[in-house]
């Protein structure tokens, strides 16, 4: 597989589950930076609480589009609560494993759902995740390791 | 599926007569060119020959090559060598912000150990302006090293005037400045002489024109001061320790007996396909640039920033029909920044992310050249789709 991907990742990326705009999302969540070369941008529809529809667009490697297409898969239809329990190496084990040099992309992805679901709470409740920061460009230095 | 190979600016297969030439010396011709038995002797005499085709093809004097392991050898070898050899005379070194990581490290390496190092910025072409290179010379100034040809980019240096800069420079002041070019893209490609060019130093790597890979050379001018690389045995006239790779270098001299045949007429060949594909791509998508120089130009690069999306996911589908490309997006160099020469001619961080290099050589086919055009469009709609970035572009 090229890159070290394994074949669920280059699965996802050449075929990516729930991409697209939603034009009626109930939430909406972008996190990344063009600068660091990966934005995602998570949409959700939330009926009776539970995430009813879910799409994304991605700017960036083959990692984060696959990462953002297993995540989409992995909380359609849980509860808001259920989604807020993803984490970034769920993401990544649920596609057979990332590149060392690409777990950030999974934690985009896990920042992406949070910040989806934030903003669907801003909006229905008038109140955020608490303690939910938007996404810090820090982590990315972190998880890359340099 | 066809594979459509179009990384030679990465490295070259190595050619079949070039292959075939190297066999006899790996258990047939296999004597230390050091003894002095007929075994020794033999491969002794293959090694000066190969001196001399790479002298057929680059210009100089046999006593002015001397092989290494490669073209990072060769850089590291003309700048820490020229750097710790003329330490009595000045610590300073000039060199350009698009230089190949072999020049650029070294210079970090060499800025902690003392010396002054002034980073010449480039035009959003990437071209080093003569001038600039003329106004960084101070009384301090040992070498100025500019590479040839950029290998990412593709854009060929005014190397003749930076060389007439120096030159003036040390008549007028009796310096003794070095002037060193990194010629790795360049050699085999173009003409390339080094008294033409005017340098006093010049690195080649082996498997960018055809040859193995593990071999390269330094032209190291007559008179000039420079410190061995490797210490050791008398290899390489006391310039570079370590019992030659024969089978290497004889490969390397008939690569370059080859190219010295070949040049003028592959160049006629490569450079429409280079320009149709820069054509192609300029009409068949939208929201692209080419990147470096439209004319000073190597003629196998080609170089374009694609908008709205990243370099890496479109090569991972360019793959998937079998074509090989390149990419300065950080996600395929494994660190956090993307290509620092496209940085450096001015590109914000997304378009340098949305960077693909294709390099030309000689398998290369009009039939490649329209597979690309034929499928890059398609893949750059679909990645588009997906990406928050695109504005009903296409």
């Amino acid at each position: 597989m090229p890159a070290g991907y394994s074949e669920k990742v280059m699965d996802h990326f050449m075929h990516p589950r729930n991409v697209g705009e939603m034009p009626d999302a109930d939430g909406i969540g972008q996190v990344g930076n063009p600068v660091c070369g990966d934005i995602m941008k998570m949409y959700i529809k939330v009926k009776d609480n539970i995430i009813s529809d879910v799409k994304f667009q991605t700017f960036g490697c083959g990692a984060a589009i696959a990462t953002s297409s297993m995540a989409t898969e992995l909380i359609k239809g849980k509860t808001i609560d259920e989604a807020l329990t993803l984490t970034n190496k769920a993401v990544a084990e649920a596609l057979d494993g990332l590149p060392k040099v690409k777990m950030h992309c999974s934690v985009l992805a896990e920042e992406a759902v949070q910040a989806a679901i934030n903003d669907y709470l801003v909006k229905t409740t008038g109140k955020g995740l608490p303690g939910f920061k938007p996404h810090d460009e820090s982590l990315h230095d972190e998880v890359h390791g340099q | 599926m066809k594979h459509i190979y179009l990384d030679y600016a990465a490295t070259t297969p190595t050619d079949e007569k070039v292959v075939a030439a190297m066999q006899p010396y790996f258990s047939e011709k296999y004597g230390n060119p050091s003894s002095i038995h007929s075994f020794g002797q033999e491969t002794k005499a293959a090694i000066e020959k190969a001196r001399e085709q790479v002298v057929g093809l680059i210009g100089g004097s046999v006593d002015e090559i001397v092989f290494t392991s490669g073209g990072t050898e060769a850089d590291n070898f003309a700048l820490e060598g020229i750097a710790f050899a003329n330490q009595d005379k000045g610590n300073h070194i000039i060199t350009s912000v698009i230089e190949h990581h072999a020049v650029l490290k070294c210079c970090e390496f060499l800025k902690k150990r003392g010396f002054e190092i002034t980073v010449l910025p480039v035009d959003k072409s990437g071209l080093v302006s003569p001038e600039s290179v003329a106004n960084a010379i101070t009384p301090k100034t040992i070498l100025v090293s500019i590479m040839h040809a950029n290998n990412e980019i593709g854009t060929v240096e005014p190397i003749k005037e930076i060389a007439k800069v120096i030159k003036m420079r040390n008549s007028e002041c009796g310096s003794r400045i070095c002037f060193h070019t990194d010629a790795v893209q360049t050699v085999g490609h173009i003409p390339v002489n080094v008294d033409e060019l005017g340098v006093d130093l010049l690195s080649i790597s082996a498997h960018k024109l055809y040859g193995p890979k593990g071999v390269g050379a330094l032209y190291i001018r007559k008179g000039t001061r420079i410190m061995p690389f490797l210490h050791g045995g008398a290899q390489e006239h006391n310039r570079r320790a370590s019992t030659e790779n024969v089978p290497g270098i004889v490969g390397f001299g008939v690569a370059a007996e080859l190219a010295v045949q070949g040049l003028a007429e592959e160049t006629k060949r490569t450079l429409p396909l280079r320009d149709k594909l820069i054509k192609g791509l300029m009409a068949n998508i939208s929201d692209i640039q080419l990147n470096g120089h439209p004319t000073e130009r190597l003629p196998n690069n080609v170089n374009v920033s694609v908008k709205f999306i990243e370099g890496e996911s479109m090569l991972l589908n360019l793959d998937m029909f079998g074509i090989a490309a390149s990419s300065g997006s950080a996600c395929t160099s494994g660190s956090l920044d993307p290509s620092h020469v496209l940085l450096a001619i001015g590109l914000p961080h997304e378009i340098a992310h949305g960077s693909l290099r294709f390099s030309l050589g000689k398998q290369t086919t009009e039939e490649d050249i329209e597979k690309v055009l034929a499928e890059l469009p398609k893949i750059v709609e679909k990645l588009r789709k997906m990406s928050p970035l695109t504005k009903g572009g296409k």
